[in-house]
């Protein structure tokens, strides 16, 4: 059997002597989406800091395609082909929404430091056809920052695509969205990444939209994994009932 | 060097950092509480040495005079401290940190000229201190009673906040505001009262600090900045918000520049360097060595990065310039080159002087702006390029090569300032940035053989070719075009997108893949860089320069100019240098109090009009586009 794509094993983080990650081991596969699940403080975030490398683990490693990345920056995570969306969207405000994946497409090319041409009319014809996919194409020339909630999130989609990323961290896509936004963007997501193979780890609240999606869902609680399993068993489990959904009577 | 005066240095390095720990800690309680970051507080320290040199005028020198003058400046300080937050800072606490910064920048210039106005422009020689007037032999040196009663003053102050901090209810307020200030209204503390509160005890102790060092220092009106810039280097190192830190911070400062002055001069391989002149080189060395090592200061915590930029400023669209904007800029530059036939030279050396500023402010809006990174010291490089130009024409190379040397060394400079710059942000940044302003000033200043000294350098004219003003003029023109061009270009370019995509979302732009300190540190390079032209073309437009020339006065001008003409308007630097240097020209013929004018600009900048003059015409435009 090949390694999957992403493999963490026995990853640790402690925030003055608390584990917010205790001894998580679980892997990825390309084309496969996997959905984190689990209480307020489980780890989640965490879990995602260190793998996209905004945080160095404590101990444990992480490998992307049998690389080890864990500890490596951001931006060196990222060129390996890892993108990321964040709980709380982060755009570039002060850019349209077409000038965001210009720049990404640019850094994605190794450009960003060019001095010799225009950025607004770099890659804007592979600009577009991104914002197509994420459904955003007729918001190309409108301020990020005047962007609905749920829209911000799908610019989000397409700065990470546009780093043609084997692996897809998404911490909680469709937060603050609508019932029926949830469901389309979660779609999108998937529809996209079943499409390119790229390997989807995500983290969600609402588990219409994990049990709907997801094909393998981790459950954490306090830093350590409880339970993992295709959504039909997690739903049943009544560990994860009783921690995580607050089912008593399990 | 003996034993005794090594101690009898240390001793006096000790003394220093005392009153350095008294304004430092004043600086970090204010800034733990409400997030600004007082400019101001050399200003209060200042004026602190002034009220008690009036109190031993008006009372004697007697205990009465001098202790009550000490009581007196803490107290009166502090109740100037309170009247500033209340009236001022309280408006602008939620205003984007740039603004706060300049508008306590403005109290700075408000405060030197009410200064002036009140005492006088002379130095005014203070009273030994009543009851310490003496000396005590130690280890068979006269000894100062009074340097070792300052000794004891930092550990008493630091002993008494540790106990207000963790004894008192008010303590425990301060420590609350500090750590959470979202928390102090939902536990029903007054918040008004207590960031006043606080105000006042940060700057009573910056006017005790003042105050305590009259007997060793004439009240004088340089101590302002002098003392800031210290107090900085000394927050940094120590870390912002650490009163423990700054103290400890304060008594290596003080022991290093003790260490200089007791190693005296030495000779290396027929070079003589006097380390008593490297005293504030010191201090940078130190301030280098500990940021490299620990980026938040000795104990100081590491900032939280925002997932988006918090300032509303930077939140809105930014349209690159268009078809109108390239043909009114040419037409601007046909009108102008047309100026010399007018026959005015008074008004060509002012048209000089717009162009030069202008590719000066340029160059800081480009930083800050576009980076976000506000340079509260960026006449460095305009001085390191102005320098250049003048040494390298004084030493026989034509004033091409010298014009060349401008940007160089100011690139040489702003790549190594820049390095440690670009390691911290916001207020740690600009603090940062003023610090190493204030080093290249004082070699300027204090390195006589090559610099002049404080006369500086003269007779740096320009070749025959460009001798006559009409000529240097359209040379000028041409330079600062193409410098303003360049900018303007650049900022359009994958590298100025990623400079503002690292302003707007760190977080992202590194998510992206784009390396954030490295695209900043080209960004100061190239600031830095046109900075240093604009210097080199001011001193062959002046034939002279001096300390002066870098001297933080002329990075406030280039503060207010970019704040004038608007931080992301693209017409902003040419506006702002031209609205500038034409006020500045009239108030300084009106008025000897021109600067406090000037800090009142700033501050009616900072309340009404945040988006400067080329703010609110590129907003009116928009309006009549649509």
């Amino acid at each position: 059997m090949t390694e999957p794509l992403l493999a963490v094993t026995g990853l640790r983080k402690a925030f003055g002597g608390v584990a917010a990650v205790d001894d998580v081991s679980f892997s990825v596969a390309a084309g496969e989406i996997v959905a984190l699940i689990g209480p307020n403080g489980a780890g989640k975030s965490t879990c995602f800091n260190l793998i996209n490398g905004q945080l160095a683990p404590d101990a444990g490693s992480v490998r992307l395609g049998g690389t080890a990345i864990g500890g490596a920056a951001p931006r060196a995570i990222a060129r390996l082909g890892v993108g990321r969306t964040f709980q709380v969207a982060a755009t570039f405000a002060s850019m349209t929404v077409r000038e965001n994946v210009q720049l990404a497409l640019l850094a994605h090319a190794g450009a960003q430091h060019q001095i010799g041409r225009r950025a607004t009319t770099a890659l804007a014809a592979e600009a577009d056809a991104l914002l197509e996919q994420v459904r955003m194409a007729r918001f190309a020339d409108q301020g990020c920052a005047t962007l609905a909630y749920g829209d911000a999130k799908r610019v989000e989609l397409a700065l990470a695509l546009a780093n043609a990323p084997r692996l897809l961290l998404m911490d909680e896509p469709t937060a603050g969205m609508s019932p029926n936004s949830r469901n389309r963007m979660m779609q999108l997501a998937a529809d996209l990444a079943r499409q390119t193979r790229v390997a989807v780890l995500f983290t969600e609240h609402d588990m219409d939209v994990v049990f709907g999606h997801a094909d393998r869902v981790i459950v954490l609680d306090r830093g350590r994994i409880i339970a993992e399993g295709p959504p039909a068993a997690i739903r049943n489990e009544p560990r994860v009932r009783a921690v995580y959904l607050g089912d008593d009577e399990a | 060097m003996t034993l005794a005066s090594l101690l009898a240095q240390l001793l006096n390095g000790l003394a220093g950092a005392s009153s350095l720990f008294l304004v430092a800690a004043g600086l970090t309680l204010i800034f733990g509480v409400s997030r600004v970051v007082n400019f101001a507080h050399g200003s209060l320290y200042m004026l602190g040495a002034y009220v008690a040199w009036t109190s031993v005028a008006w009372f004697g020198r007697g205990p009465v005079g001098f202790w009550g003058g000490v009581l007196l400046a803490t107290l009166v300080v502090a109740a100037i401290g309170a009247l500033v937050e209340s009236l001022l800072l309280r408006r602008i606490y939620a205003a984007p940190e740039l603004l706060q910064l300049a508008a306590t920048f403005g109290v700075v210039l408000i405060v030197r000229d009410l200064t002036l106005a009140t005492w006088g422009a002379e130095d005014l020689l203070g009273p030994r201190a009543a009851g310490f007037a003496g000396v005590v032999d130690l280890f068979g040196r006269a000894t100062p009673t009074y340097e070792l009663l300052l000794i004891v003053v930092g550990p008493l102050v630091l002993a008494g906040l540790w106990w207000l901090l963790v004894r008192t209810r008010f303590g425990v307020q301060i420590r609350a505001a500090t750590e959470n200030r979202a928390l102090v209204g939902a536990l029903g503390i007054n918040e008004a009262r207590l960031f006043t509160q606080v105000f006042a005890l940060g700057a009573g102790l910056a006017g005790l600090a003042g105050a305590l060092q009259l007997p060793r220092e004439p009240a004088n009106l340089g101590m302002d900045l002098a003392i800031i810039a210290e107090a900085f280097v000394v927050t940094v190192v120590g870390g912002l918000g650490s009163i423990t830190g700054a103290f400890l911070a304060a008594l290596l400062i003080g022991l290093v520049k003790a260490l200089c002055v007791v190693v005296g001069t030495v000779e290396f391989g027929g070079f003589a360097i006097a380390f008593p002149k490297l005293t504030l080189v010191a201090e940078f060395v130190v301030m280098a060595i500990v940021l490299a090592v620990r980026p938040y200061g000795l104990l100081g915590q590491p900032a939280v990065i925002p997932a988006t930029t918090p300032v509303a400023e930077f939140r809105a669209l930014i349209r690159p310039p268009g078809r109108r904007s390239l043909a009114a800029a040419l037409a601007l530059a046909a009108v102008a080159a047309l100026l010399p036939f007018t026959g005015d030279e008074y008004r060509l050396i002012l048209a000089t002087d717009i162009l030069v500023l202008a590719v000066f402010a340029a160059s800081l809006q480009f930083l800050m702006g576009g980076g976000g990174m506000a340079s509260f010291g960026h006449a460095a490089y305009f001085g390191l390029g102005a320098y250049g130009a003048a040494l390298a024409f004084k030493h026989g190379a034509p004033m091409a090569f010298a014009l060349a040397a401008a940007p160089a060394a100011a690139l040489v400079g702003a790549v190594i300032f820049g390095w440690f710059c670009v390691r911290l942000s916001g207020v740690y940044l600009a603090m940062l940035t003023l610090a190493f302003a204030q080093i290249v000033w004082s070699i300027a200043f204090q390195w006589d053989a090559v610099t002049g000294g404080s006369n500086g350098l003269v007779g740096i004219w320009p070749a025959p070719l460009l001798a006559d003003k009409r000529d240097y003029f359209w040379f000028v023109l041409t330079l600062a075009g193409a410098a303003l061009a360049a900018i303007a270009w650049l900022a359009q370019t994958p590298l100025g997108y990623a400079l503002r995509g690292s302003r707007d979302s760190a977080l992202r732009a590194e998510a992206l893949g784009i390396d954030v300190r490295r695209t900043q540190w080209m960004a100061f390079a190239i600031a830095g860089t046109f900075a240093g032209l604009a210097g080199g073309l001011h001193v062959f437009s002046k034939g002279s320069l001096s300390p002066e020339t870098l001297a933080i006065p002329r990075s406030v001008d280039a503060l207010v100019m970019v704040l004038l003409g608007g931080l992301n308007a693209i017409a902003g630097p040419l506006l702002g240098a031209a609205a500038f240097t034409l006020l500045q020209d009239g108030l300084a013929r009106a008025t000897d109090y021109w600067r406090a004018v000037l800090g009142a600009a700033i501050l009616l900048i900072v309340l009404l009009a945040p988006m400067g003059i080329g703010g609110a015409l590129q907003r009116l435009f928009a309006r009549g586009a649509r």
